[in-house]
Parts: C-alpha cells; structure tokens; sequence
C-alpha cells in the first residue's frame, strides 16, 4: 500500500506492507538513526517525533501514519552545525556508545517543545523511557538541562 | 605528583561525539547490501536433552529459505566461545551446532532465508525429538555424585594445563595459599565465615549482538561484527569453520555497548557458514529476548569469606571459597572465578591467605565476562564480611579498612600465586590514592552522622565499601598502534584496540597528539579492522588506556624521532642536534636557536624532496604489572520497614585512576559502573521455572535502572600518577560496577539490622530478613 509520510520536514511516498512497524520503515528509508534495541517498546532507542511527540516507533504501524509529521535526530541538527541538545550532549559526556542518543535527544527535544525551561524531575521523568546502559545518566541529564538553559539566552 | 600536560588530562571532546549524535549510520546494522539473507536460531526447549532426530525437509521447502545447519550438516569442532588470547584459558566444550542441547536457549538449527519472517515461519516447520534428559541447576548439586553428567562428550578439552573435569561437571578448579591459614585463623580473637551468593544478570548494552557478513570481490569472508575482541573474532571464526584465517576480515565499526558480553564470539560461526554456503551477505541480530537468554551472562557465585582478625584490628587470616556457575558453557570459566580471589584478596594486607576455587557447569543460560569479571561478586562477600569483622571488634568500619588497606609500595602474596589460567606476576602497589579516595567519600556522606528518617517508620543508614582491580593481564595482553603521517601535518592512529563505547579512541588520540606536540583534532584514529590495523588482544581487562594507550605512546615516539630526523636533512635545522629538538604547536622546534619548521613542511619534504620516506611507525606493547586503580564507594539509604523497600538517597564514588587521560571520559566511566552497579543490587534478576526456563526476558520483567530511578550520585577522580602507566594512566571502567551491591547491603544494616547475604535487595527479601530478625 501507499504511505504519504513527511519525514524530517520532506514528503515521502513509500510503498509498505499493511503490517510495517514504523521502525523499519524508517530505517528502510535511510534514517539509520532511529535504532532497534527491543522492539517491544521498552528501551527507546528507537523513539522519533509524532507529530511533535516523542514515541518509540517499534509501537506504531506505519500505516497509521499517514500524512503524519515525523522527525528523527537528522532533523535536529549536523554535525558541523549541531542542535544545542547535540551539543551538549557531546560537551557534557552525554554520549559514551552513542546508541541510544538519537532517541533520548529527541525526548529531551520534546520536552523542552513543551517546557523550554524544566527542572531536573522533569528532565528525569521525559527520559524515562530511554534507557542507556553506558553513562549512568548523570551526564545527559546535565547535558539537557545546560542545553535549555543555552537555548533560552 | 601532578604533571603539567597539554592535551592529556583534559577533556576533549569525543572524536566521534558529533557523528554519534547526529544519529550517523555507524553501527553495524547501519548498511543495506542487496541481497541479504537473515538468519534465525531455533532453540531448545529443554534445559538438557539428547537430539534423537531432527528434520528440515518441510522447512527447507519453503519458499525463500536458502540453507538451514544442524549438527548432521555442519561440521563438529570444538571451541570455546570465550574472546581471549590464544590458547584460551577456556575450555573447548563448544560446537558450533550440537547433538546435545545444554540449556534452554542452545542451538538447535539455523534458518537462512530471505527475510526474518520467513525464517521463523520455516523454524516451526523444522521437526525435532528430544530424548530428555535430567538437568541439573545448581552449582552445589552440579558436583555432587551421581548428577547428570552436562559435558560427556569424549571430545571436549581445555588447550590449557589447568584442572578440568568435565566428568564430575568441574570445568575449572584453582587453590592456592600463602602462609598458614588454618593456624592464622584458629588463633585469631575474632573469626567471622559467611557465605555470599551472587545471581543471574545480564549485561544489557542497548544494541543486541549482531553480525553481518558478506563475500567480497575477491571472495574472502568480511564480517562487521558487534565486538570487543576483533582479533579473536577472526581467529575463532577460522578454527570453527575451516577457512584460513588470511580469507577472513572483521571490521568492528562503533558498538552500541559491551560490557563484556561481546568478548564472545557468538554469532560470527553461523554468519560465516551461511555466506559460505550462499554466496549471499548475511545477517543475524539477535532480538532482546535472545539476548537474554541464549548470550551471556554474569557468572553468579556463591562466596564463602573466613576471616581471623586480633582484637587490635590486625587482619590474621583470609580464606575465601568461590563456586561460580558457568551455565552450559565454559566460557570464561576459569578466568572470573580466579578473578574473584585475584582481585579482591590483595586489597588488604595479610600474611594468611587461601584462595579456593571451583567452577561447575549446569544446565543454566551461558556466563561469560562482565565488567567486574567476579571482583563485583567477590567484593560483594569480602566488604560485608569486613564490616562484620570490624563490628564484632567494636571498631568504625572505615577506621578497620584504613587499618588493613594495602599501601603504595606494598605487595600481596595473591599477586604472585594467581594469574590468569597459571601462576600471576609478582607486583608492588605504586601509585594509591585509595586513603584520599576514603578521606573524600567520608565528607561527602558524613560518615558517622546518623540522619533522622523522612517518616516515623523509615530507617536510615550508611555503608561502605573499598575497592580495587586492575589494569590489563600482565604478560600475557598485548597491544598495539600503527601512525603515519600526512602532508597536512596529521596522522592516522590505527588500532586493533576497540572502542565500543568508552571513548578509547579519543583517549588514545589524546596520548598520541601529546606525544607529538600536537593536537587529538589533527589525530585520525581508526578502531579495528584486522585487515588495516595492528592486533591488539581487544577490550577487556581494563587494558585499553594502560595497555593500548603505553603502545600509543611509543609508536608516537619513533614517529618524533623520525620527524626529529627528517628536520635534521633540511636546510633550517642542520646544525641543531636532535637532544635540541622538541615537538609543539604541530612544529619542530629547536631549544637553542629560535627556529622553526611546519609539520606540513616536514612530511613534505619526507615524501617528495629527499631521501623520500613515509613518516610512519608501530610499536607493541605488553606489560609487566595490572596496577590496580581504587576507589571508596559511600552510600546512604532509608529503609521503609513497613514494606521492606530500599530507597538510595545518596552514592559517593571518587576513583583513583592515575591521570585521568580524559577527566569526563573517566568520570562518565565511573557513573555508568556505579549505576549499572546499583542496578545489580537493587532490581535486576533472572527469574526461572523448574524446568529452567528464563520468564523475564524484557525490560519490562527486568528492570535496569533509568533516570528516574537515580539518587544523588557524586563521583570525584583522585589524582595520582602511575609510573608505570602512559602518562601515569590506570584503568578506570571497571571497577566501580563492585561497590553497590556491598555498600548497600552494609548500609542496610545500619539502618535496620540485617545482614542480606543474597541480591537483589528487593522489598520483599529486606523485609522477610527484618521479620526473621524480630523472631
């Protein structure tokens, strides 16, 4: 079947199977950065934007998607020219084996969406979902909440 | 003691932070080639079971599968699965396809076909018989006569000389012993023997193992392969399927996490089968639950701590007896168990000590190496046995420790008698900021103050544990580094040494831009491909920035001799000598005359003017001790005696590593060790049937830690210099994933008196040991 997806700001037209999970077609269609950790929805690392919402796109049928806006991490910035949330993820030691950084800057980027100034519960509580294994998390909740601080100046 | 550096000892950021974090195709699943197969393992059911027959004629009909291995199909070598040095300390009681199935979660047959879904609709049509047999799950009945017999293959073996018993389910067995024991003890004032009892845990890196495979033009077998141990990879993968090893390429690109679980060669074996009998690339993932179940796991030990100790706190005697269960499996068999005693004992001082050590198979999912690598479940019993040492004198537990640690320019008899699979290396303690690392963490929690519970009926209480390991295997570990240099003043770093998450190659670039007077952005390093870069035996061991990064150094060295003589041929610095010479701001300069020369010009001149040469070096590297880094874990905990939780308020880890070669790198190092640490201590657990069937493989059934569980967590690097280190560098990964579970299980103590002996400290275990307390 024929899917209208607009992924990261660019209109796709993508022929799916009615059973596709939004995962693989988004890796399918070249964003490598939305990563399979557990299919199940547990772990995060394959989280993307919804309509500006973070979910682990495991969970969704791509063909419930249609027309729908999606974003992965390509979106937020480059590497020459880094989103602020990159930025500090990389100054701050957020990122140690890197796998789970797409999906965890995109919940953090959902939050600060929504609260451009939170606190260190709310930071917490966003990232619930992403677990990472390498930093501990002191790092990356050091490095969103720097971020925030950086992007409202 | 502190030096004044450039580029090491500071935080630099990541080589490859931004191309992580703009979410880069970098890991191994990141490619498509036309034209891959997928590959599904079909399992056991049975925890042990004899495969009496087995039919793929239905599902090798299917349409879309191309090739299915079994046992009858593949040929029977045995290996080990274990990713260490050659001839490994492991037995080979592995085949790559087996008639006898050892636990549930063993291979049993291997579908090939073009897509995930048709493989595993082919796995249901395959027909197999089980002849069942009577399995055995716990290391105390494994080696009781009269138990099922796990290994009775005739040809299984350990390549080493070392005990192994598979007759009796023994896979490996050391004892050794320094003084008199039995006499130390019995005359001791105080005498404490406990048993400690370390469980099932998995390493969990986000990114499952994974492999893929494919022919190249020339058909050899190129694998890209989720590995710490490139090298051994390719060595194995040989030895299982025949195909020399010059045919065979492992490329390790970035890896999504290891933790110990991929120094396994788990899948590369039926990766390479499947290219070889397709002509087709291949890849095999393995899914979460299979990650669980059927990679590797924890060694989970019981520990038996005696200790004799005078009534002025002078430690007498130490004893301590380890069963480890190795699962189905002997990977790594030896090694953790020995680990347990070698990394443990030494830290206190003593004349009387023995080590006694026994690994059994069961019919259990596979151990293998973990962070820790049996100090964490050795610490475990050694640090609340020490605390209970210490009350039972009447003396603080911190003042004991401080009374008893080792000190610099000390040795321990342990160092000597116990390496790895034979005799250890004897050693001095040089660089140790343990008593700083104590002195830190005591402020931080303000040990000795006792806080008032948040509700009436909440206990508080503290608890601590002191801690070391080491850095890489003496004599036995090697690594290296290859550097040449470009026209533009920069120089390609290749390594066989892998970075896997840890940001080895930033602190290895590091090394070698401070060697050369110049900076990590002018450093290209390149982590491993057996095909371009030098061996190096890979990541584990806490090796890479003492071991590695010592290999690093003096590559960079002949490289600034080379330059020092190629500066020398041109015109400027002919009559300066090369004692005169120094490397800086990415120029040759000259301590006596005010001039001089580009590294642009210099390797210019080297490749086009005269004499013309490639600036290039490499340089191996083994060592002769395993300085051990330390570190004082302190905790505080309230304890709900209503309902038996354990809520953390507060962690306090500062590490003595020697120079930190990257402060953040070392500290994220830290973090991520303690908080996979707690994780162990507070909530991760295997949970099986009788029949040995694992119910909770999934993150939902078993919990690892996320961000809104942390407490307050405050890490400190202790700054000392190890002579014997690149820079004065140890080792920082592994040794703060040891001190949670001990730490905690003494601050619970304090808080409501009872001693857990077994993890998790789960609610309903601290509970049940309150009531049994009250009785």
């Amino acid at each position: 079947m024929e899917l209208k997806l607009n992924i990261n700001d660019k209109l796709h037209v993508l022929d799916i199977e009615p059973g596709d999970l939004l995962v693989d077609v988004l890796r399918k269609s070249g964003y490598k950065s939305v990563k399979i950790g557990c299919r199940e929805g547990t772990c995060g690392t394959c989280t993307i934007l919804l309509n500006g919402n973070a979910v682990n796109s495991c969970l969704v049928f791509a063909a419930d998607c249609e027309g729908a806006s999606i974003h992965s991490v390509e979106s937020l910035g480059t590497m020459a020219e880094p989103h602020p949330l990159q930025e500090a993820f990389v100054k701050h030691g957020a990122t140690q084996c890197g796998y789970c950084n797409p999906g965890s800057l995109l919940s953090a980027k959902a939050l600060l969406n929504e609260k451009p100034d939170p606190t260190e519960e709310e930071v917490k509580e966003a990232l619930d979902g992403n677990l990472c294994r390498c930093t501990g998390y002191v790092k990356r909740i050091e490095a969103i909440l720097a971020a925030s601080k950086k992007m409202r100046s | 003691m502190s030096k004044k550096f450039k580029v090491v000892k500071t935080s630099v950021e990541k080589v490859d932070g931004y191309s992580l974090v703009a979410g880069r195709g970098v890991f191994v699943d990141d490619i498509d080639l036309p034209g891959m197969l997928q590959i599904k393992m079909l399992t056991s059911p049975h925890a042990h079971a004899v495969i009496k027959s087995i039919n793929i004629k239905k599902a090798e009909a299917l349409e879309g599968v191309h090739t299915i291995m079994t046992h009858e199909n593949v040929p029977r070598i045995p290996h080990t699965t274990a990713g260490q040095g050659f001839p490994e300390p492991s037995p080979y009681d592995t085949y790559t396809f087996r008639r006898k199935v050892r636990f549930v979660g063993d291979r049993v047959a291997a579908v090939v076909a073009e897509t995930e879904e048709i493989a595993e609709e082919a796995m249901k049509l395959i027909e197999v018989e089980y002849d069942v047999l009577p399995a055995v799950f716990d290391p105390k009945d494994a080696i009781k006569e009269g138990a099922p017999i796990i290994h009775d293959e005739e040809d299984c073996y350990i390549p080493i000389p070392v005990a192994y018993e598979p007759e009796r389910n023994l896979c490996a067995h050391v004892d050794v012993e320094a003084g008199d024991f039995d006499k130390a003890y019995a005359e001791s004032d105080v005498q404490v023997d406990r048993e400690y009892y370390s469980h099932y845990a998995q390493h969990c890196p986000m990114e499952p193992h994974i492999c893929i495979g494919y022919p190249d033009e020339n058909d050899r077998l190129v694998l890209r392969v989720s590995t710490q141990v490139p090298f051994h990879s390719r060595r194995i993968t040989a030895q299982c399927t025949g195909i020399p090893i010059r045919k065979i390429r492992v490329i390790k690109p970035r890896i999504g996490g290891g933790f110990g679980t991929k120094q396994e060669v788990l899948l590369e074996d039926v990766v390479a089968f499947a290219v070889m009998r397709t002509g087709r690339p291949v890849r095999w993932a393995l899914t979460r639950k299979e990650e669980f179940i059927s990679s590797r796991t924890r060694h989970p030990q019981y520990v038996n701590i005696k200790i004799g100790a005078n009534k002025d706190g002078k430690i007498n005697a130490m004893e301590m007896k380890v069963l480890s269960n190795t699962g189905a499996y002997g990977s790594h068999a030896l090694t953790v168990m020995s680990n347990c005693g070698s990394k443990v004992l030494p830290l206190y001082r003593c004349k009387n000590i023995r080590f006694w050590g026994d690994t059994a198979y069961t019919n259990m999912p596979v151990a293998g190496a973990y962070r820790g690598y049996g100090a964490t479940q050795a610490a475990f019993a050694m640090e609340c046995v020490i605390s209970e040492v210490a009350q039972k004198i009447g003396m603080d537990t911190v003042e004991f420790r401080k009374m008893n640690h080792i000190k610099s320019g000390e040795g321990s008899p342990i160092f000597e008698k116990l390496g790895e699979g034979k005799e250890g290396v004897p050693q001095t303690i040089g660089s140790c900021g343990l008593a700083e690392c104590i002195e830190w963490g005591e402020k931080e929690i303000e040990w000795g103050k006792k806080n008032p519970p948040s509700e009436p009926h909440k206990r508080r209480g503290k608890g601590v544990a002191i801690l070391m390991q080491g850095s890489s295997v003496p004599e036995i570990d090697m690594g290296s580094a290859f550097i040449k240099m470009n026209e533009d003043g920069s120089f390609n770093l290749l390594m066989g040494a892998t970075d896997l998450g840890t940001g080895s190659d930033t602190v290895l670039s590091q090394i070698a831009a401070e060697v050369l007077g110049t900076t990590e952005k002018f450093i290209i390093p390149y982590s491993s491909d057996t095909d371009f870069t030098p061996f190096d035996v890979g990541a584990y061991a806490s090796s890479t920035t003492y071991l590695t990064g010592s290999a690093v150094l003096k590559t960079a060295e002949k490289v600034k001799e080379q330059i020092f003589g190629v500066a020398q041929n041109m015109g400027p610095f002919k009559d300066c000598s090369v004692d005169e010479m120094y490397l800086e701001d990415a120029q040759v300069k000259c301590k006596t005359c005010d001039k001089t020369i580009s590294f642009s010009d210099i390797c210019n001149f080297a490749m086009y003017a005269k004499d013309q040469f490639q600036i290039a070096a490499c340089e191996s590297h083994i060592t002769h001790k395993s300085p051990p880094p330390f570190t004082a874990h302190f905790v505080e905990v309230e304890v709900d005696t209503m309902t038996g939780k354990v809520d953390l308020l507060k962690y306090v880890a500062p590490v003595d590593c020697g120079t930190p070669i990257n402060p953040i790198l070392a500290d994220g190092q830290t973090q991520g060790a303690v908080v996979n640490g707690i994780s162990f201590a507070l909530t991760e657990e295997y949970f099986f049937n009788e029949k040995g069937v694992m119910l909770n493989p999934d993150f939902n059934n078993y919990k690892i830690l996320s961000t809104v569980d942390m407490p307050e967590l405050k890490t400190t690097l202790i700054d000392t210099y190890e002579e014997t280190g690149p820079f004065g560098a140890k080792s920082v990964s592994e040794i703060s994933i040891n001190g949670a579970l001990p730490a905690i299980a003494n601050a619970i103590y304090d808080a409501v008196g009872v001693r857990i002996n077994n993890g998790p400290f789960t609610p309903e275990k601290v509970y049940m040991a309150m009531k049994e307390l009250k009785k």
